[in-house]
């Protein structure tokens, strides 16, 4: 335990531990205001709808937030000293080696994907993603006032992506990843000497395809075995989906274009926890974590 | 007895900044607001939701109000630092241990831009929730998510000044990503097939070398008090801009009641 309060009252983790109960506080703050507006027939946001004049109303309200976000920011720079550690050394890696911690969230995907596609790829489909998403929500409800009932997956799904898979995974990355970017337990030491069996396994071995043959060339049937699960993982799933959507009334209104965006992106986001899963599961069960999906000689997946 | 405050507004001097009177009538208050260049900003009035500190959160004003005074103190902090590997450490020791307020000053910066980063999240947090980015506002949205992003690179680009261990290590791991860049870094998918190599891929643009070293340093100096700070700001003025144009914060539509 003594370890794991000195990570956390670190100088520059400080506002994560800020952050992990801002997140909290304001998830069941604006869930409350939805469950509210969810049980009347009005939302309280159109019960206030009278014109008020700017000054004062809003500008006390602003002037009064300076003041408490300068009270805070002047008390915090008091008690508190950036850090400055000793001088750069470029021959001296430091163990573990982190990036700043908005990024945790991808080094901890480096974890389960190669850097091209956890450092670059899921980056961009994540920006492309976020900019999408006005353009492929077609539902005209819930436009300016809480709600959970009347936009549920799209609120599932926002809260999925940003609580799970960013917000936790930079929690995960701060403060429980260690030397060698191995997990510690909070009351565990970082042994930087930690050793962890790499027993990991290719999917295509999981059924007795060898990646590898016996000269060490690439196996083409694992080859195909995978290009078959990662198409088939899209194709299957994404086509189940669309052929029990696409008489509804919601298909029409979205027309194609939008269907298809908004199924690659949340199948590609399953693709994530997918393989998230096939890593981080196995070993609970005594069977060994998956590697890659999909082996090529240019990429691997 | 007259108060001197009463007569100074009521002087030719007060009259001659403020342009309108002080006593408190409608419409010196909406001249308040549009004869200000700064309080313009703001319509003169608005649906009383949108004061509501629990329906905005006030993060989008908190986050831009972090922005100035991550721009005041950056200021004051550049008349200390030199972006050269030979200085750049010796400066903020010297900031840390010798200059008056050089502490409070740095840590204000810092503390400050971790906040930032902080309050954009939650503000992007409470728009999606309150469905703000659906029509009018799509194009608002995607300002915002552009300046989400150089939110991001401002703070990772400031992270590698102080040039101590904690900065170089951590802007090695983020920027090693690079090297991985389909098509166009060498260790990525179909890079080295389309000649890419250590010394010529996007990687070395970006670090101006083979590894974070000085011409990194002037590299993300430049970029984190010039360039950035400017698309930054550009990007916020047409955020503003769009809120107004997009007729103000959003609230239910009390007249189609899609709600
Ligand atoms: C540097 C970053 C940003 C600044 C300074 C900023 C500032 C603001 C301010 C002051 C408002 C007025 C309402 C409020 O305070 O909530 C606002 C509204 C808005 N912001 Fe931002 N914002 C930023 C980033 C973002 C991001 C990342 C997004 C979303 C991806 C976004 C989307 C919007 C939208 C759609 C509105 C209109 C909300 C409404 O009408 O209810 N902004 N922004």
């Amino acid at each position: 335990m003594k370890y794991f309060l000195e990570i956390i009252t670190k100088p520059d983790n400080i506002p994560i531990v800020g952050l992990l109960f801002l997140v909290v506080f304001y998830t069941w703050f604006a869930f409350k205001k939805a469950r509210k507006n969810d049980s009347q027939e009005i939302p309280d946001e159109a019960k206030l709808d009278d014109k008020i004049q700017v000054w004062p109303y809003l500008v006390r309200v602003e002037f009064l937030g300076t003041l408490i976000v300068f009270a805070i920011l002047a008390v915090w720079s008091i008690t508190i000293d950036a850090p400055l550690e000793q001088a750069a050394d470029p021959s001296l890696t430091p163990n573990p080696s982190k990036a700043p911690w908005y990024f945790l969230g991808l080094q901890e995907l480096l974890v389960y994907f190669d850097p091209w596609i956890a450092g670059v790829m899921l980056p961009s489909i994540i920006i492309i993603g976020l900019m999408a998403i006005p353009y492929i929500d077609v539902n005209p409800k819930g436009n300016g006032y809480y709600t959970f009932k009347d936009r549920k997956f799209a609120i599932l799904t926002y809260y999925f992506g940003f609580l799970i898979l960013w917000i936790a995974l930079i929690i995960l990355g701060t403060f429980l990843r260690g030397p060698g970017w191995n997990f510690f337990l909070p009351w565990e030491f970082w042994d930087t000497h930690k050793v962890v069996v790499l027993n990991n396994i290719d999917l295509s071995e999981l059924i007795g395809i060898p990646t590898k043959l016996p000269d060490n060339s690439l196996n083409i049937w694992a080859t195909l075995f995978g290009f078959t699960f990662v198409t088939g993982f899209f194709g299957i799933l994404g086509g189940w989906h669309y052929n029990k959507f696409k008489k509804t009334e919601l298909f029409k209104l979205m027309g194609p274009i939008r269907y298809w965006t908004t199924s690659a992106l949340f199948l590609g986001m399953g693709f994530v926890v997918l393989k998230m899963s096939l890593r981080l599961l196995p070993p609970i069960f005594g069977a060994y974590p998956i590697k890659y999906f999909w082996v090529t000689p240019w990429f691997n997946i | 007895m007259i108060s001197p405050m009463k007569k100074f507004r009521e002087s030719e001097i007060y009259k001659s900044i403020f342009r309108h009177k002080y006593d408190d009538t409608q419409r010196n208050r909406a001249l308040q607001i549009v004869d200000n260049v700064f309080l313009h900003l703001h319509p003169v009035r608005i649906p009383r939701h949108a004061t509501n500190i629990g329906f905005t959160w006030g993060m989008g004003g908190i986050t831009f109000l972090l922005f100035l005074i991550l721009t005041l103190t950056g200021v004051i902090l550049m008349f200390y630092y030199r972006p050269t590997a030979q200085y750049a450490y010796e400066d903020m020791k010297y900031l840390m241990n010798d200059v008056a307020f050089g502490p409070f000053v740095r840590n204000m910066h810092r503390w400050a831009a971790h906040a930032m980063v902080i309050t954009v999240m939650l503000h992007m947090f409470r728009v999606f929730l309150t469905g703000s980015y659906k029509p009018p506002r799509e194009f608002n949205w995607v300002i915002g998510v552009l300046l989400l992003v150089l939110t991001f690179l401002l703070s990772f680009t400031g992270y590698l000044l102080p040039w101590d261990q904690l900065s170089i290590w951590a802007v090695t791991v983020g920027t090693n990503m690079a090297r991985a860049t389909p098509l166009i870094g060498h260790e990525g998918p179909f890079g080295p097939e389309l000649g890419m190599r250590i010394d010529n891929d996007i990687r070395f643009l970006l670090l101006g070398g083979t590894q974070v070293g000085p011409p990194t340093l002037l590299r993300f100096y430049v970029g984190h008090c010039i360039f950035l700070p400017l698309i930054a700001a550009i990007f916020m003025v047409v955020h503003f801009w769009r809120i107004r144009k997009d007729g103000g914060i959003s609230g239910p539509d009390t007249t189609k009641k899609t709600f």
